[in-house]
């Protein structure tokens, strides 16, 4: 089908139809004040040769690297099946499915998200999708505050959430009056502390965020933090990695009631790593809630024969209907990731998942054993972790990053611009995608290069 | 459509009734149920509530739209209709033997401000031409 079905004899009929002379005359209520008269900085359009020319360019200066860098973003394997499915022209179309009579593949592969990310995460509904991680978390911070009976417009959030998302949702959430309360992590082990928690008994707030695992790879007691935040009546919200659920408990059963609401990224699922994106979010809900969940929700009803159908459902609570009162903004959801994430997790199956899971931990901590096993490396904290870990290095770590990366390796990510304390560490990832020969080869050269910092300095400086 | 003459209304179809204990009881209208059509979702105010004259407070949904439902006097929510919260479409079967919420008013003269039964047929009259 093609992007933009109407001919120039289409649009003259149609404008004939309506007596207008020209497109332009149906816009002239807007005063010419406001036309800003084209884009200027916008190139000329692209023949496809020159645009696929440019692509390239533009991928090969992103440079072909040994990564082992997560903090949000995780290099899996994709299976081949299911980029060409993604981009078959049914799916792979611009627009969202208002219309339920010319919208029913779009529907039922929603739905089935819907049901596969419910089950993922243990809760009762979820919606089609949000951005990304971090305006999930935004989003969830927003439905809590909504729905607290009490009207406390406080969220507690440890500091062992991603500080990426801690910043968007800190810009999202200041302007409607809502206060972000940062929480202390343990500097040993790493996970929040439910006694430290304490301390904020006094303080209502709406909801405690829980991070699972949290952005050091180490495991929070999530129980223990799911019934405090119940016993204050506060709501549990989880923030957690879908790929990781395989292995660890879902937020539906964490403590005695269960997380209330669950968000996170899906690029796990399915979505190469891509610069950066688009990623998309996810955001799983109790039944309870389900008004006050942003975004679109797909239904399964039937039509007037008695036959299955899907259809956009609770409508009511989105702005296209209640305006300024609706539940959120959010209006859209990131389709195409969506798709591409329900074909991850069809074809890869709760097996599939569990061994991605269990592979990317395995190797995580095989490459940790290595590299702890250099003179003056060492592991940061004492708690379980998944597939990530932090590691002290002897030096500062940005500079030992840097000279790995002249070798050809991305070798974690440098914790000290959002944790002063953590100026010598870095957080290393290993997926599944990684063999031994790529940790042997981590190690190698990490190890070089800590033996030449050894040796007294020479006046010449080295030129990386 | 019906508008019992014992009730009092506002121009954003609430009906209220004073009790015996001078708590005031308010749903919405026989029209406002219509106009809406199969009621899906209740959401009233919280207990103990202290709301202004005119005040948003409570929300109806139906399959068409979700509308606010206004205070029409000020008081303090002293009780709320849970069962509705599971059978919304009582307020189609009928919208006043099914009540939302009641207030404790501030000062029950405020009652004599709103419409009689009279003066809102009339303003439903209005609404239709």
């Amino acid at each position: 089908m093609p992007f933009i079905p109407h001919t120039e004899a289409d649009v003259a009929a149609m404008l004939n139809a309506i007596g207008a002379p020209a497109i332009d005359s149906l816009f002239d209520e807007i005063p010419a004040g406001l036309d800003c008269a084209g884009l200027p900085g916008v190139p000329e359009g692209l023949s496809e040769m020159a645009l696929m020319r440019l692509a390239r360019e533009r991928a090969r200066a992103d440079g072909d690297w040994l990564n082992f860098i997560g903090a949000g973003a995780y290099e899996h394997h994709i299976p081949a099946a299911i980029w060409p499915i993604v981009t078959r022209g049914e799916f792979y179309s611009a627009y969202t499915p208002y219309q339920a009579e010319a919208s029913q593949g779009t529907l039922q592969l929603i739905y089935e998200y819907q049901t596969l990310i419910t089950r993922l995460t243990g809760l009762d509904v979820s919606n089609a999708s949000l951005y990304d991680g971090a305006s999930a978390l935004t989003e969830a911070i927003l439905m809590a505050v909504r729905s607290d009976k009490q009207n406390r417009r406080r969220v507690l959030v440890p500091a062992t959430v991603h500080p990426r998302y801690r910043a968007v949702a800190q810009a999202l959430v200041n302007a409607q009056g809502i206060e972000i309360i940062t929480l202390p992590y343990c500097t040993d082990c790493g996970h929040s502390l439910v006694d430290a928690l304490d301390l904020f008994k006094n303080q209502p707030a709406a909801a405690l965020v829980i991070p699972q695992p949290n952005f050091f790879g180490v495991l929070e007691p999530v129980d223990a933090l799911t019934d405090w935040a119940h016993a204050q009546d506060m709501q549990a919200i989880a923030v957690v990695n879908p790929m990781t659920l395989a292995l660890l408990k879902p937020p539906g059963q964490w403590g005695h009631q269960g997380a209330d609401i669950c968000v996170g990224d899906g690029q796990p699922l399915g979505i190469p790593l891509s610069s950066g994106g688009p990623y998309f979010g996810f955001m799983t809900a109790k039944q309870a809630l389900v008004r006050q969940m942003p975004g679109r929700i797909v239904g399964r009803t039937v039509d007037l024969d008695g036959k299955t159908g899907f259809s956009l459902t609770l409508q009511a609570r989105e702005q296209h209907i209640r305006r300024a009162k609706a539940t959120s903004n959010i209006c859209s959801n990131q389709g195409l990731m969506v798709a591409a994430a329900t074909i991850y997790m069809s074809l890869m199956g709760p097996q599939g998942l569990t061994r991605v899971a269990a592979t990317s931990r395995s190797n995580t901590r095989a490459l940790v054993d290595r590299l702890t096993a250099l003179p003056g490396v060492s592991e940061v904290f004492k708690r379980p972790a998944l597939h990530e870990a932090v590691i002290r290095l002897p030096g500062d770590a940005s500079e030992i990053l840097r000279a790995l990366t002249a070798r050809g390796i991305q070798g974690g990510y440098a914790l000290g611009a959002d944790y002063a304390e953590l100026s010598d560490c870095i957080l290393v990832c290993a997926t599944e995608t990684k063999t031994d020969a790529d940790l042997d080869l981590y190690a190698e050269q990490l190890e070089r290069i800590l033996s030449r910092r050894d040796i007294p300095k020479c006046k010449m400086q080295p030129k990386w | 459509m019906s508008i019992p003459t014992d009730l009092k209304y506002t121009a954003s179809h609430e009906w209220a009734r004073l009790e015996a204990d001078g708590s005031v009881t308010i749903g919405i209208t026989d029209h406002a149920q219509e106009l809406l059509g199969d009621m899906v979702f209740v959401e009233n105010p919280t207990v103990g509530r202290t709301l202004a004259a005119g005040e948003e407070c409570a929300v109806v949904e139906s399959v068409k739209a979700a509308s606010d439902v206004y205070a029409p006097i000020a008081g303090e929510v002293v009780s709320i209709n849970e069962a509705l919260e599971a059978e919304p479409q009582k307020l189609n079967e009928d919208a006043y033997a099914h009540w939302m919420f009641r207030i404790q008013p501030a000062n029950a003269a405020d009652l004599d401000g709103l419409m009689d039964a009279a003066a809102y047929q009339a303003a439903v009259d209005a609404e239709a031409h």
